[in-house]
């Protein structure tokens, strides 16, 4: 068929109006195109983001006033356990390894991932993942003719997920997603690894390559020793709900504490695992809009990497509470703390990159900055909470719910939208409207503070999560108040968001290759890329080829 | 626009590592990582079965699975040697013992399972030490029945003249999965057989 | 390593880099947008305000985790502010810096469109800022780990009061082994006197999932654990009422699991404690009452110490009138909601264990009547 060398020679526009629409179809469902893939995972995300969303707002609407009515308990646990999942797992992960999967062959000069195939299989499983999870909410009425979607909380404690006290199929639809899911990204990651490993075009060192890159495979490596875990726990909890097993059944001697280590031995890992992309977005957006390099790349690559080890040793100051013991308690302590300081050093590089620059606030510079500011107040509530005793008080308090969302939200959901705002351009050859990425920046500044850091003080007043509703006169009712008014805000924001993709799609200014004079590999080709990426595999001798081609005279490779 | 730019003449040997290596190194990373887990449960839950049986009562050391396992690393390794060599031949025998030798090393396991379920009343529910051994051991025989269908496949496509020397690479990857199973074996044995009884 | 440039921005187009768009008209729109959300946000509250009757008519207090009233408690408090101002601290400077450079270094309209120095990095600004960071992490441990071993490592002594605290799916027992007493959800211990006194230790086990005792006001939280059995002491110097709540989810109704504790002076403790001890009230008045709820399926789950119910899977309902809520601290404890209660627990607590007892409302009103002897 001559369809292919047809496809290559035409501009992708064109192609794509005169293909039938079920062939389209077609070609975006057998694709093992990785910058497809990309965008296939990160739309998943993002559908899986806004549903998450709708979650999230029911909850806050049931926690207005005090004593409420709206939801049941019943569905307030779900919601909430459903709402969890969804985020971490298939709108988080989705979406971080869906821009990985786009910008990582790009930036290194490669034609695809290393492995196209386990690519595709890698994003179908994560779908179905998340669908089996959705198809709970018909189905989990099972065998005993109980139960919906799942309701134990996203991190499912033991022995509350075993027979005895979670009755009904919602557990195990809880369980199966996320081990289908899991597998899928397990494969990506080893084809992430595989491919910055061994597809670098010529000339790229490791040291040369971009932050992004160097990131991801941390994120990837940190995938590969943190998700099995994970899935080895449930599959523990699959043979104790199926096969009369009793690896967390405290009934026969087993341990409830068991499923906490093994939970979060991947659980957080897994916070790095999403916060670390986030970063990587970041550290090539903030240079670009500051005009300036990275300042101190070697101390950003070394403190990626300490984070990467140090975070397989911090996680059981999820356990403070369970009662480990002096020792064990104040050593995760010290990890924690630990941690601390090369997350904290990153804060400073990026300051050190913004000082001295010469800032253009576009809309993914607007949203970086927001991120700076949010990521330390997470980081320095991250650490009260590192501080056991005070952890004492705080842990499984709104303090904590209001800090985890500073992380997801504040840092990681703002980087992802600035990674939109800056990429988007690149994959669809138009740009999203900067009018409508104000208006989406601000209303989303400001309902996610106006909630979140409302929070921290419902959490200091002794208002514990998860539950669907509480007492008047705890002196929480106005706070819980002021929180849900950030709810149509935020909603307000992603709508905005929304229509600007819908319209820029069809009528947004056209990009051109390079439309922030930005000098990394992937503006060196055209916007959208064509399937073969670059017309010859590029040659690289810095970590900013596209600066030394824009400035001859004092290429970076005179100072790296 | 594309930069070709005049690289440094060290640069001009660009060598970069085997995707499949790279892929295969992963894979057993991950799979280290989940049977590492299970290898802590196991551990973790010594002595802690609330009644019978207990593993001193009922477990053997199992030499003969151990010896099988181990003479599979051998005789894959050679299969390997044999196809670079282009002894289409010999690599079609070596496999095919190979995949006796494990598929030996699976019938002791039923075995071993037959003898403790019928004469022990040992299965996973029973206690602890049931849940942890045979989700353990399961587990391992689980990738070792993984390991024999690629092992199966390689078998016959050498049979069939379709595998050659310059499918070294991957028959080798291949048996590197193999000795990833025979390296936790040798950590079950460890773990179950000698520490645990 | 830094170098000045005075190139030009090479190739690319600049759409979007470099607009600053501020219509003033547009600002009014944000504010008029923020008026119309708030004032429905406002509707909803009032609408939901109308639905919604708290059925806790007693005033609680909050409980803040910075109004201590026993020493670890206190202990938290000064350690947390010692740790929030240094948070404070570094918040301003890097906040700080932060600001001045995005407002500094903007890129003003009608400036050119030069580089600016690229600067690589600085050795000796990242050790600094390396060095820096690891100080306040070592300070801060060791004050942690100071704290950790002084509320964690401490012994009880032998004229300690110890109570033990078994959490259940959704309330809590709580027994009293060295004075014969048995209640639910609502604790009471004496104030602290600290020429003579012990503190008072609590053991938490839990009969069925993961549950978290956390009152804040008295020490940070400790999560009760099947198969495990953990420790917390208090040693509340102020008489007075402390609310708390289980803090680790433990199924549908985790929000319905209150916890209240009464700190009472010496002798009003002594008071409690000899009126707990006391067998069931047995007045002859409401004898029928007390014959149906022996009959019926009461005693399955409930203690009465004196008659022959002695089922443990519910609360001990000895001195059921002594409570001052019903249900774990969800409804007060009234003869109305007690009478809703038992006819049907599950509109006052949805998902609850206990049954509807399907009884007729005669039989209903016997059985109260009787309850309500049980002070």
């Amino acid at each position: 068929m001559d369809a292919i060398s047809d496809t290559l020679d035409r501009p992708p526009d064109e192609v794509q109006e005169q293909l039938p629409r079920l062939a389209l179809l077609h070609e975006w469902v057998v694709t093992v195109d990785h910058k497809r893939l990309g965008i296939l995972y990160i739309c998943t995300g993002l559908i899986f983001l806004l549903i998450a969303g709708v979650e999230a707002s029911l909850i806050r609407f049931q926690l207005i006033v005090p004593e409420n009515t709206l939801l049941s308990p019943q569905v307030f646990n779900r919601l909430f356990t459903m709402h969890g999942t969804t985020m971490v797992f298939f709108a988080g992960i989705p979406i971080l390894f869906g821009f990985a999967n786009y910008l990582v062959p790009l930036m290194i000069g490669a034609r695809d991932l290393a492995f196209p195939r386990l690519n595709a299989f890698g994003f179908w499983l994560t779908l179905f993942g998340g669908l089996l999870l959705y198809f709970s909410y018909l189905a989990g009425d099972g065998l005993y003719g109980a139960g919906s979607a799942p309701d134990v909380g996203w991190f499912a404690y033991a022995p509350l997920t075993g027979r005895a006290f979670s009755r009904g199929n919602s557990t195990d639809y809880w369980n199966l997603a996320i081990l289908v899911s899991g597998i899928g990204t397990i494969a990506t990651s080893i084809n992430l690894v595989a491919t910055m490993l061994c597809m670098r075009c010529r000339g790229m060192t490791l040291g040369r390559m971009p932050l992004l890159v160097w990131m991801m495979l941390v994120v990837a490596g940190l995938t590969l020793v943190a998700l099995p875990p994970l899935s080895a726990a449930q599959i523990m909890l699959l043979l104790d709900r199926f096969l009369g097993a009793h690896f967390f059944d405290t009934q026969a001697g087993g341990s409830a504490v068991l499923w906490q280590h093994f939970f979060w031995f991947f659980g957080h890992p897994e916070v790095y695992i999403l916060a670390i992309p986030a970063f990587a977005f970041a550290s090539e957006i903030i240079p670009v809009f500051s005009r300036k390099v990275i300042f101190g790349y070697p101390m950003m690559v070394a403190a990626t990497v300490g984070i990467g080890f140090v975070s397989m040793g911090v996680w059981a100051h999820h356990m403070f509470a369970v009662g480990m013991g002096r020792i064990p308690d104040a050593f995760f302590a010290a990890s924690t703390m630990l941690i601390a300081v090369p997350t904290g050093v990153k804060i400073f590089n990026w300051l050190g990159t913004i000082y001295g620059g010469r800032i253009r606030f576009a809309t993914p510079m607007l949203f970086c900055t927001a991120f700076l500011f949010q990521f330390l107040c997470a980081g320095l509530t991250g650490i009260m909470l590192g501080v056991v005793p005070f952890d004492w008080q705080l842990t499984d308090s709104y303090f904590v719910v209001a800090h985890f969302h500073f992380v997801l939200v504040g840092a990681i959901l703002f980087n992802i939208f600035a990674a939109i705002y800056y990429w988007f351009p690149k994959a669809t050859g138009r740009m999203l409207s900067e009018r409508l990425g104000r208006w989406h920046f601000w209303l989303l500044v400001v309902g996610f503070n106006l909630t979140f850091v409302t929070l921290h003080i419902a959490g200091i007043l002794g208002m514990p999560r998860r539950i669907y509703t509480y007492p008047a006169d705890r002196s929480w009712d106005l706070l819980n108040f002021v929180a849900t008014l950030g709810v149509p805000l935020q909603a307000a924001a992603v709508l905005v968001f929304v229509i600007n993709i819908i319209i820029s799609l069809r009528r947004g200014q056209p990009a051109g290759d390079d439309p922030w004079d930005a000098w990394t590999l992937e503006w060196t080709t055209t916007s959208p890329p064509p399937p073969y990426n670059f017309d010859t595999l590029p040659a690289v001798r810095s970590r900013r080829p596209l600066w030394d081609l824009k400035h001859p005279n004092d290429p970076d490779w005179l100072h790296e | 626009m594309t930069s070709v730019l005049p690289v440094e003449p060290e640069a001009a040997a660009w060598d970069l590592p085997s995707r499949r290596r790279a892929g295969m190194v992963g894979l057993i990373i991950a799979e280290a990582a989940l049977l590492g887990v299970f290898v802590v449960a196991y551990l973790f839950y010594l002595g802690k079965s609330l009644q019978g049986p207990y593993p001193k009562d009922v477990l053997e050391i199992p030499v003969l699975n151990t010896l099988c396992l181990l003479a599979s690393s051998v005789t894959v390794a050679r299969a390997v040697r044999a196809l670079r060599q282009e002894d289409q031949r010999w690599a079609g025998v070596w496999f095919a013992v190979t995949i006796l030798l494990g598929v030996a090393f699976l019938v002791g396991t039923a075995q071993e399972w037959y003898r403790l379920i019928v004469a022990h009343g040992l299965t996973i529910s029973t206690n602890l030490f049931g849940t942890t051994f045979y989700a353990l051991v399961g587990f391992h025989a689980f990738h070792v029945t993984m390991g024999l269908v690629m092992l199966t496949l390689l078998a016959v496509f050498t049979w069939l003249g379709e595998l050659r020397s310059t499918h070294a690479e991957q028959a080798e990857l291949v048996s590197w999965y193999w000795h990833f199973v025979d390296a936790v074996w040798i950590v079950v044995l460890t773990v179950v057989y000698i520490i645990g009884r | 390593m830094e170098r000045d440039t005075t190139r030009g921005l090479g190739g690319g187009q600049s759409a979007s880099a470099g607009e600053d768009h501020r219509s003033r008209p547009g600002v009014l729109v944000p504010i008029l947008l923020w008026a119309v959300l708030i004032s429905v946000m406002g509707l909803v509250y009032i609408a939901a305000g109308a639905e919604s009757s708290p059925r806790n008519a007693v005033p609680v207090q909050t409980p803040n985790i910075f109004a201590p009233t026993s020493t670890p408690a206190f202990a938290i408090r000064d350690l947390s502010w010692f740790v929030l101002s240094i948070c404070a601290g570094i918040f301003a400077v890097v906040a700080g810096l932060l600001a001045y450079s995005v407002v500094r270094f903007r890129h003003r309209p009608g400036e050119d469109n030069r580089e600016p120095p690229q600067v690589y990095g600085s050795n000796q600004i990242e050790l600094a800022w390396t060095v820096v960071p690891v100080l306040i992490v070592v300070i801060l441990f060791l004050a942690t780990a100071r704290y950790i071993f002084g509320i964690e490592g401490l012994q009880p002594t032998p004229n300690a009061l110890q109570i033990t605290i078994v959490g259940h799916q959704w309330w809590w027992e709580i027994r009293y082994p060295d004075l014969g007493i048995v209640t639910a959800n609502e604790l009471h211990v004496p104030v602290h006197d600290s020429s003579e006194g012990a503190p008072t230790f609590l053991t938490l086990q839990s009969a069925d999932v993961i549950h978290s005792f956390w009152v804040p006001q008295l020490a940070g939280k400790m999560d009760v654990v099947p198969n495990k059995t953990n420790r917390v002491w208090i040693d509340p110097r102020t008489p007075g009422l402390y609310v708390g709540q289980c803090a680790e989810f433990c199924g549908v109704q985790h929000a319905g699991m209150l916890l209240r504790v009464t700190v009472h002076p010496k002798d009003e403790f002594a008071a409690w404690v000899a009126a707990q001890r006391a067998l069931a009230a047995d007045d002859l008045a409401v004898r029928g009452g007390r014959e149906l709820f022996q009959a019926t399926a009461c005693i399955n789950c409930h203690t009465v110490r004196g008659t022959p119910a002695n089922g443990i899977f519910g609360p001990d309902l000895t001195h059921l009138m002594s409570r001052v809520t019903l249900g774990a601290g969800v409804v007060s404890n009234t003869p109305e909601t007690l009478r809703d209660w038992i006819n049907n627990p599950d509109i006052l607590k949805p998902g609850v264990l206990m049954p509807a007892m399907q009884l007729s409302p005669a039989a209903l009103d016997r059985i109260v009547a009787y309850l309500l002897t049980l002070r």
